[in-house]
């Protein structure tokens, strides 16, 4: 009858591109695209302006200049020589040193109240929920200035440690909580610290392999082997290795040997010590570069020399290091110090042939143990040794701890319910014990529905770690965001860089947790 | 038949026994401790050491609070009084009070406006927080913020009558040209309430001192209600943003979908305090020469930019969370795409999305503190600043904090309550 023609080509109308579906997209991401590039214009155009004005421009040549003023808790040496990357650097090593402390401690605390919320203890969940109610209802700041509060102004000053009838004491005779910190003994490494070292790391190593092999043996041949070996494996290498260093080179004899013009033959080191103390002479003792001997040898002439809290001046006692045994020997002989220690056979052989006079004193210096404790003391003014951890640091480090616990509490706890109690019951009628049921099918599933909030927690904590700057702890946001932006007046550059530094932090951290996403979620056929 | 036992069996009893009491281990307290607080050894070792702690709290705080002076002028005189008693120097807060919660430059005589604004933000947050409550109360609720500004800033009232104008212009003309579509409405809209605000501007500078209120600059605003002010402000104006945000990261215009995925990525990437710093030093480079911007206003807006993003997030999952079959039975009702999200779409999403929400608001109310850092005289700032650092209260930090403690835990807490009373009050399914 008639055919079909094609119906006639509409003519475009104007009001299509914002009535029609198949162009509205397309206008409305025009108009977008168009307003973004003139907003960015306009403020381009505004920076530009208002830098000629100011007689500025954008440069990071300000990192490479000396940023002139001092750190007092650095990870890496620092000066107020550094530049001002330097201190940035710092401040990154602060940030990150903050931000593991508080996680691993926020972990801790977070799932033991999360725990015992579920707790069939009245009394114990009330409290528990209290707490968590507590801490999430009120602003982290707070919660870090309050300790910052206890740390500083209620503590006592290292005046107070001092005398006989002191009015503060150190915790353990090793631990000093005073007005400007707290200090504590630190670990140093001595003799075949390396060594020990190596060991620790084999027998994690030996764990994990060990745990494989159990997962094996079950799933493969339903055999349940015993789960003491893991401990065996952790600590007996290392112990064996600990004490064999000890009793072999560790136990080897030292002597302290001393120039002439400072004792006469036969005098006990004990009085030497004493000369020492009363400052008769200043030592300078020659040590030999490498954390082993120098910390020991150190360690030993603490001890020995009875130089701690009982002799309030302390004894102040310079250290020259050597790179080798003979470079040390040759210091010696030039006088660059006037006390070494040596083998206990090559004593009189480098007095004798030492060009200075030198006696060896009798009391013996001992190796060491590869590890031995680096104790603090009260010195003229402060504490010094060991590990100073600064009242900023521990009123950060605990208020985010345990204001981001109460939020993990509560991640724990969703997690455990999350499970249902068919899961559990199901195990059970399958013939698994309790430990069992815990370990193979509660807490598989739990861990899915805990650690993704659980990492978005790590990163709050992280980006919370920035308010460092209200307690002086020397954070990123303190060195670059503060100090270093005050002093350059950078501003753009400061901020630009610090926002780089978080949003990296922030991006790997998403990263880490979509492939243990990937990883955990349910493989459904 | 009830005599046949009597005849055959001697001893059987045909009378119900009265009922006997549980055994007094089975009921009441001692059934009750027995179960929550003494089952077993290491319940036991776990309910005295939270006796323990109890104890330990009590012991400390009790006397220090009940012995506390309230009445001096300064440390010192507390101090005389309580003659190294136990006891707190309560009387900062007595004394300090206007301080704390109006900062310390607010003309004192006008402190009644900032009441008054308080006590209508309830009365305008009411109808928002209660649904059954009548609906005409939303007018109040609208007018609030231009009745506000005018209370807490001062100045003549005209100026927020002017932009109040404008916003009706613009509703006015939106409904005119609804009916077309409703990107013609909002074009409309903006376009009308431009007009208004160009007019009303003439306006505003002709009317001069028209019902004046004492004018009280930016930056004199301190202590909790600036606290307040920024989080109330900040959260209102973040959710329609947040909307918009959200629905921008969901659409399938690629331009529209990676501007927005950008922002709110950024934005969340980057802590608060960063932010606070580019208002505070940055944001001067990229106005034009010669403007002055507020600092209030510069934080408001980064506060406001870093709370859109976390709204956008927790709205997006709302919209996720919907069933796809709610998006196709819209569409396939004829509805375009502003009426499905507005009327079928959203609803359902804001309402998943509620306690999410509400983290984002608490959360926000707790980063206000924040802008102490950028040297603002808020809560904390000025118990740092001018409190701790004056000579008369050089010491006192326990009551202090306390108070600030205790005015964040009240708020925060009583909006994660209500929030939890709001998803009682929406659940349509059966549980």
């Amino acid at each position: 009858m008639s055919s079909l023609s094609d119906p006639p080509a509409e003519l475009f109308r104007l009001s299509q591109l914002i009535n029609d579906t198949r162009y509205r997209s397309i206008t409305f991401q025009f108009i977008a695209l168009i307003l973004l590039i003139v907003a960015m214009a306009y403020l381009g155009l505004n920076l530009v302006q208002n830098l000629t004005a100011a007689g500025l421009n954008i440069s990071y040549g300000f990192l490479g200049e000396p940023s002139g003023y001092d750190i007092n808790q650095t990870l890496v040496d620092y000066t107020s020589q550094s530049t001002h990357w330097r201190a940035a650097v710092v401040g990154v090593l602060n940030t990150l040193l903050v931000a593991v402390l508080g996680c691993i401690m926020a972990t801790i605390i977070g799932v033991f109240v999360g725990v015992l919320r579920l707790s069939n203890n009245w009394l114990v969940r009330k409290l528990m929920s209290i707490y968590v109610e507590i801490f999430r209802n009120v602003p982290v700041l707070i919660w870090i200035l309050i300790i910052f509060f206890v740390m500083t102004a209620s503590m006592p000053g290292p005046r107070s440690f001092r005398g006989e009838d002191a009015s503060a004491s150190m915790v353990l005779d090793s631990i000093a909580f005073t007005s400007q910190g707290v200090f504590t003994p630190g670990v140093v490494g001595g003799f075949g610290a390396g060594l020990l070292l190596l060991v620790v790391i084999a027998s994690i190593i030996g764990v994990v392999a060990y745990g494989r092999h159990v997962k094996k043996k079950l799933f493969d041949e339903g055999k349940v082997l015993p789960g003491w070996p893991r401990f065996v494996i952790l600590f007996a290498p290392a112990l064996l290795v600990y004490a064999a260093i000890s009793v072999t080179v560790g136990a080897s004899k030292h002597n302290l040997v001393v120039a002439t013009d400072l004792v006469q033959p036969g005098v006990s080191l004990s009085a030497f010590s004493d000369a020492a103390i009363e400052g008769k002479f200043r030592p300078v003792y020659c040590l030999v570069e490498g954390a082993t001997e120098s910390a020991t040898a150190k360690a030993a002439w603490l001890n020995t020399s009875a130089m701690d809290m009982r002799n309030p001046g302390g004894l102040k006692m310079k250290t020259e290091y050597f790179a080798s045994q003979d470079a040390a020997k040759a210091g010696f002989d030039a006088g660059e110090c006037n006390m070494i220690s040596l083998p206990a056979g090559d004593a009189t052989a480098a007095a004798a042939a030492s060009d200075t006079p030198a006696v060896a004193l009798s009391d013996q210096i001992r190796n060491g143990a590869p590890l031995a404790l680096d104790q603090t003391y009260l010195g003229n003014f402060r504490f010094t040794d060991g590990i100073t951890v600064r009242g900023s640091l521990i009123a950060l480090w605990f208020a985010l701890s345990i204001y981001t616990a109460a939020f993990i509490a509560e991640n724990v706890r969703a997690g455990i319910l999350a499970v249902s109690k068919g899961q559990t019951e199901a195990a059970a009628s399958l013939g698994l014990r309790p430990g069992r049921i815990m370990n193979l099918v509660v807490l598989p599933q739990a861990l899915r529905v805990i650690i993704p909030p659980l990492i978005s927690q790590y990163l709050n904590l992280t980006k919370n770690s920035s308010l460092a700057i209200a307690v002086g702890y020397m954070d990123l946001t303190g060195t670059l965001g503060g100090i270093t932006l005050n002093q350059t007046g950078r501003a753009i550059e400061c901020v630009l860089l610090l926002m780089l530094f978080y949003l990296t932090i922030s991006l790997a951290i998403s990263a880490l947790m979509n492939v243990y996403n990937n990883a955990v979620k349910l493989k459904e056929r | 038949m009830s005599d046949t036992h009597a005849q055959t069996v001697a001893y059987v009893r045909d009378t119900m026994l009265p009922q006997q009491t549980p055994p007094a281990s089975q009921t009441g307290v001692v059934h009750w401790m027995r179960e929550n607080l003494f089952k077993g050894w290491f319940n036991t070792i776990l309910t005295l050491l939270a006796v323990l702690v109890i104890y330990r709290l009590l012991s400390g705080a009790l006397p220090w609070f009940l012995g506390g002076i309230w009445t001096t002028d300064s440390l010192a005189e507390c101090r005389d009084i309580l003659q190294g008693a136990t006891g707190g120097c309560f009387s900062v807060l007595t004394e300090r009070w206007n301080q704390l919660l109006f900062g310390f430059k607010y003309p004192p005589d006008q402190y009644w406006r900032l009441i008054l604004a308080f006590v209508l933000l309830g009365g305008a947050a009411a109808p928002v927080l209660f649904n059954h409550l009548p609906r005409k109360m939303l007018y109040i609720t609208m007018l609030y913020p231009f009745v506000a500004f005018w209370l807490i800033w001062g100045g003549t009232i005209i100026a927020p009558l002017m932009a109040l104008a404008g916003f009706v212009a613009g509703y006015m003309a939106f409904k005119k040209v609804e009916y077309q579509s409703f990107a013609m409405g909002a074009l409309a809209f903006v376009v009308a309430a431009a007009v208004a605000w160009f007019i009303g501007g003439f306006i505003a500078n002709a009317a001069g001192g028209f019902l004046a209120l004492e004018p009280v600059a930016s930056r004199d605003m301190g202590g909790f209600m600036l606290n307040m002010i920024l989080g109330v402000v900040c959260v209102s104006l973040s959710l329609p943003i947040g909307i918009v945000l959200a629905l921008g990261r969901q659409s399938d215009m690629p331009i529209i979908k990676w501007i927005c995925v950008l922002f709110i990525e950024f934005i969340r990437g980057v802590p608060l305090i960063t932010l606070l710093f580019v208002a505070n030093v940055v944001l001067a480079y990229f106005l034009p020469p010669g403007t002055s911007f507020d600092l209030i206003i510069r934080v408001i807006i980064m506060i406001t930019a870093f709370s859109s993003a976390y709204i956008a997030e927790v709205i997006r999952g709302g919209l996720a969370a919907l069933p796809r079959g709610q998006y196709e039975a819209a569409d396939s009702l004829g509805l375009d795409y502003a009426q499905a999200t507005r009327l079928i779409i959203m609803p359902q999403a804001l309402k998943i999305s509620i306690p999410g929400i509400v983290n984002v608001a608490v959360g926000l109310f707790k980063d206000t503190t924040l802008v102490s850092v950028i040297s603002m005289f808020d809560l904390v700032g000025m118990i740092r600043g001018p409190i701790l650092a004056s000579t008369e209260w050089n010491g006192v930090y326990w009551e202090l904090w306390g108070f600030a403690v205790f005015l964040f835990f009240i708020v925060c807490y009583s909006i994660s309550q209500y929030s939890q009373w709001l998803e009682r009050q929406l659940q349509t399914d059966h549980h």
